[in-house]
């Protein structure tokens, strides 16, 4: 688990230097896991503890996102005020890009020979 | 005897232990509900974690910055958990080569509908400028939309409460729109969630199972990529 959480943590240090040495837009983790990505097909795949350490990693994905969500503490007073435009917006623009994004990828594969 | 406790009180809200340590707690007593529901998306863990953990520092009059200095070690740990991404999508490659053409036209059209979408209702709605450009990058994942939130005259930290609330919404509402909608193919079912709610979307499908989770997850790291270069010619026209 050692190797593997110090392999994910090199690519991203290296994704944040790179990412701010050529002054790219990407973000740096996103450029990390470019850069593993790269690697596992150098490696032909990732061996059996890289893949453990990130299946666990990933089982908890949204505990990650918890401490920023709690941050709405924050914002109670400007949410309160816009609480209508700010739902309807989150809901209606959700559902309407998970509905163009599945038809567009259906019309494409169909339009395939 | 209240001293103390007292004494241990103002020793416990000036260590991070005690933030890190509730927010695992609560977030565990979320996922226990939501495995007890069945995995009901309603019964989002994110959700009832966010809802736990603001009703207490509320109760106790603890800041958001107290708390944080404990859950930042949380947080960090999205980092890491993006570039782990690389090992689903690596397994799922072969099926992502072979679907290159509706994988680029459905991340374009997708990433434009969320950015566009969001700020227009918005203003319908009488939204302050700031709201509206806190929510054009909403659809993803939180380092990257606080950052873009930031250039283009948004609150970053508004940004990720919002890119929170719209994964949770995807997760919820995503079943159903398929559903009605008749989408049954995993890919095409994983990458529309991963678009349109990062990675809350994405922990939503390695639920269902590994390939529509691949899928969210590819989609999420190239909307991420997508909406870091465009968002900010759009926000021109949008907010001129």
């Amino acid at each position: 688990m050692l190797a593997a959480l110090s392999l994910l943590l090199v690519c991203q240090l290296c994704g944040e230097v790179l990412v701010r040495w050529l002054a790219l837009p990407v973000p740096g983790p996103v450029a990390g896991m470019l850069l593993l990505f790269l690697l596992l097909a150098l490696r032909r795949g990732p061996d059996e503890e890289l893949r453990s350490t990130s299946q666990n990693l990933l089982k908890h994905l949204s505990l990650l996102f918890v401490p920023a969500g709690t941050g709405i503490l924050l914002h109670l007073g400007r949410v309160g005020e816009q609480w209508l435009a700010l739902l309807l917006s989150l809901l209606v623009s959700t559902v309407l890009t998970l509905l163009v994004t599945a038809w567009v990828m259906r019309l494409c594969t169909r339009s395939k020979p | 005897m209240t001293q103390p406790i007292g004494e241990l009180w103002v020793y416990l809200s000036a260590s991070p232990l005690l933030g890190l340590t509730v927010t695992l707690l609560a977030y565990q007593l979320a996922h226990g509900l939501y495995l007890r529901s069945g995995q009901h998306p309603l019964a989002n863990p994110v959700l009832i974690a966010v809802a736990i953990l603001a009703s207490l520092l509320w109760l106790t009059g603890t800041s958001y910055e107290t708390y944080f200095a404990g859950a930042q070690f949380v947080h960090f740990l999205l980092g890491p958990a993006t570039v782990a991404l690389a090992v689903p999508l690596y397994t799922q490659f072969r099926r992502v080569r072979s679907m290159l053409l509706p994988i680029s036209a459905g991340l374009l059209a997708g990433s434009a509908t969320a950015i566009v979408s969001a700020v227009l209702i918005a203003r319908l709605f009488d939204a302050d400028l700031a709201t509206q450009a806190s929510l054009a990058p909403k659809s993803v994942t939180t380092p990257i939309a606080m950052g873009i939130a930031e250039k283009i005259g948004g609150l970053p930290s508004l940004t990720a409460v919002l890119v929170i609330f719209t994964g949770v919404l995807g997760a919820i509402v995503a079943g159903k729109v398929f559903a009605i909608a008749r989408i049954s193919d995993p890919a095409i079912r994983g990458f529309s969630l991963g678009v349109a709610s990062h990675g809350i979307g994405t922990a939503r499908a390695f639920q269902v199972d590994e390939q529509t989770g691949a899928f969210a997850a590819l989609a999420m790291g190239l909307n991420g990529l997508l909406t870091a270069l465009l968002l900010p010619v759009i926000a021109g026209w949008l907010f001129q």
